[in-house]
């Protein structure tokens, strides 16, 4: 195979790779040889393909312990066990290899899907016929007492060939259904292994391609703050010089102006001021996007950049017959901030609840300390961590247009206005709200947009009074 | 394939791929009841409880062949299913790996035909992504299901069969008929194609007309092989030439 999982075709169905010890626990095995030994009352030992002995359930004949006592007879005998230790069950799978004693055993293989891993042995039992010890018994050693081996012979277990046959299919049947158990173990743990790898393998190409393409928009989004950045910057130079100039006009530096002359000047003036605002903002946005905003926190009380916005905007309200105003209980504990950007957050916030509230209407923000709430369902020691987390809270509150439910995630995107007809009736850039979540971001604070009812929009902004955890400080980066 | 010289010994994995509940674990269930006990293996099913196949099924058949000098070899036909559930893609690709045919079960009931065409694009991705060509590939199609009401008619699919490429067989997997047709289909084209690859006739003494007559007679099938594969419709099998053309279809 060229490609694909990197390993071999039929590796789970493990074709030919079958080893007899992979497949049974040896402690059950010996379990099966002593339950076959106690009901036929033969000895069977099972081995692997390479002659492992895997099971034994064999009890000392009284023939084999006599003999062993006697020297020739102890080497004769360890001759005749470990040929049949080594024998192989032959190519038709059942030998007899007898023993000196007039004994035998039975050697037989083990086959599964049709090949052999391994074989069993049963025996020593006596032979149907051998009545009598042989001569092969009575010359073995000078010192053997023949009257006793005539004694001890017949107590060893006697079976007919058939009945050996019969109790070695039985056990070959047995043992194929424990193979049988034990192979699709061995292959379903196998598939198992190869599913989750192959899974795991799938997974991580995908990641790859995502992280890679992250990458390439990370970047893309750096090369637009640099550009943004660059623009601003450029285009600021020759403004200055446009509202430097026009102002000097206005007075009257260079000489004495008609009436429609200074009307027009005047309006270049104006709309340079407006112009080098935007560009402001929009260096602002850049600068807070490639995180070169620097952010001086010091110990900021809110009442005060909460007054200092209200006589900022006063003049544009009372144009406009909006009434605008702060509340702010002056115990409130100070936060750490830096104030100046704080209050360009409220004077975003309150200018742009200024312009799209009607005549009559009112414009106020609120400033409470509260509790912050339990995040997800995790509410267990609540009673504990929520005055540890305790923070301020400002509602900027207008009784304006409102906004409905499905805009309010996508007025903090950069550009963003609710449709263009408002820009038309309204003014603005769309960088205004952007700037305010990204200042507060920077503060570990955040923005949220309610109804005001009946008629309006509250702007909520919560900022932690308490030192942040290490979890959100790496917001503040 | 597994060609295994020193014990004479050849694997060939048919893989039976299809939409979840077409019936490929029925066909193999049938498979091994039509099938002699000597010449089957066990069937092992790795199944959840609620009977949906969760890694593949398995049907190895095994039996020894000789060749006409009295030399003996052991073949091994391993069919295998795939899950059909849309969930265990990464299995479906691993039991495809190393087939050396497939046969896609459809669901012959009109309400499955989305199912069965986006299983078999399934199956061509997969084989894509294991770098072998749909093309290439020993395939047989069998319409399952043909006891249900609402199925696709005999009339439509003779259409269908006749302009594709594949040999189509019709079955009711259930009862049995078309399930033996669809495994002697698929392994004769299967081993035409290891033939042409591989010269197995001239390297395992076996005649290239002679394998299937005698895998059937192994598996126990006593009929007329040949007439078996004479039930599909479209697509070419290649029959003995020394068979009349009637039944060379």
């Amino acid at each position: 195979m060229t490609a694909g999982p990197a390993f071999a075709a039929d590796d789970f169905a493990l074709d030919g790779k079958l080893r007899l010890d992979d497949l049974v626990n040896r402690g059950a095995l010996e379990e099966l040889c002593k339950s076959f030994l106690s009901l036929f009352g033969v000895p069977v030992r099972i081995y692997s393909a390479d002659g492992t002995l895997l099971a034994d359930a064999s009890i000392e004949q009284d023939i084999c312990a006599y003999v062993n006592t006697l020297l020739k007879g102890r080497a004769a005998c360890g001759v005749t066990v470990s040929g049949a230790k080594s024998a192989g069950p032959g190519p038709t799978g059942d030998v007899l290899h007898p023993c000196f004693t007039g004994a035998a055993y039975r050697i037989i293989a083990l086959e599964y899907d049709k090949r052999r891993i391994g074989r069993f042995v049963i025996g020593p039992f006596l032979p149907l016929g051998v009545n009598e010890p042989p001569e092969s018994l009575l010359k073995i050693d000078p010192a053997l007492d023949p009257e006793r081996a005539r004694a001890l012979l017949p107590k060893m277990p006697r079976a007919k060939p058939e009945t050996i046959t019969r109790m070695a299919n039985h056990l070959k049947a047995a043992l194929d259904l424990i193979l049988f158990s034990g192979h699709r173990a061995l292959v379903t743990s196998h598939m198992h292994l190869a599913s989750v790898k192959e899974s795991f393998r799938e997974l991580e190409e995908k990641n790859k391609r995502l992280q890679e393409a992250y990458d390439r928009l990370k970047e893309l989004d750096r090369l637009k703050s640099n550009f943004l950045a660059t623009v601003s910057h450029e285009l600021r130079t020759p403004l200055t010089s446009i509202i430097g100039y026009s102002e000097m006009l206005k007075e009257g530096i260079a000489g004495p102006l008609a009436g429609e002359q200074v009307e027009f000047v005047q309006t270049i003036h104006e709309k340079g001021g407006q112009l080098l605002s935007l560009i402001m903002s929009l260096l602002d946005l850049s600068k807070l996007e490639s995180g070169t905003m620097v952010v001086r926190k010091k110990q900021t009380q809110i009442s005060s950049v909460l007054a200092e916005v209200v006589s900022t905007l006063t003049p544009t309200a009372g144009k406009k017959g909006v009434r605008l105003s702060a509340d702010a209980p002056a115990e409130l504990p100070e936060l750490r901030a830096d104030p100046d950007r704080l209050r360009q957050v409220f004077l975003n916030l309150a200018e742009n609840a200024i312009k799209f509230t009607p005549q009559g209407g009112s414009v106020t923000m609120r400033a409470r300390e509260v509790c912050s709430e339990p995040e997800g369902d995790i509410t267990s020691g609540f009673a504990l961590l929520a005055p540890a987390q305790a923070e301020l809270e400002v509602r900027v509150i207008d009784t304006g247009v409102g906004i409905a439910p499905a805009e309010r995630a996508k007025v903090f995107d950069a550009f963003y206005q609710i449709d263009s007809s408002s820009t038309r009736e309204y003014g603005g850039t769309g960088l205004g709200l952007s700037i305010v979540k990204r200042l507060l971001d920077a503060h570990s604070g955040r923005v949220r947009i309610e109804d005001n009812e009946p008629q309006g929009t509250q702007f909520v902004i919560t900022l932690p009074l308490s030192p942040p955890t290490p979890a959100t400080q790496s917001r503040t980066a | 394939m597994q060609l295994n010289f020193a014990p004479r010994e050849v694997t060939i994995k048919l893989v039976y791929y299809g939409p979840a509940l077409s019936g490929k674990t029925t066909n193999l269930r049938a498979l091994h009841s039509l099938t002699s006990a000597e010449s089957r293996g066990r069937l092992m099913t790795l199944e959840t409880k609620d009977d949906r196949t969760l890694f593949f099924d398995m049907l190895p058949l095994v039996f020894r062949a000789e060749d006409g000098k009295g030399n003996s070899m052991s073949l091994r036909v391993k069919v295998f299913t795939v899950p059909g559930q849309v969930l265990h893609a990464s299995t479906r690709r691993l039991v495809l790996q190393g087939a050396d045919g497939v046969a896609f079960i459809a669901d012959s009931q009109v309400s499955e035909t989305q199912a069965n065409a986006a299983s078999f694009l399934d199956l061509r991705d997969n084989l894509t992504e294991l770098g072998v060509s749909l093309k290439d590939m020993p395939l047989i199609i069998q319409f399952n299901k043909r006891d249900l009401p609402n199925i696709r008619s005999d009339g439509e699919i003779e259409a269908l069969a006749k302009k594709g490429r594949e040999p189509v067989f019709k079955a009711a997997a259930v009862t049995g008929p078309g399930v033996l047709e669809s495994f002697f289909g698929l392994l004769q084209l299967t081993w035409a194609r290891l033939e042409k690859e591989h010269q197995l006739s001239k390297n395992l003494g076996i005649e290239a007309d002679g394998f299937l007559p005698m895998v059937a007679t192994k598996v126990g099938f006593a009929g007329d092989v040949w007439s078996l594969l004479s039930s599909r419709v479209g697509g070419a099998i290649d029959t003995p030439k020394s068979r009349p053309a009637a039944e060379r279809a």
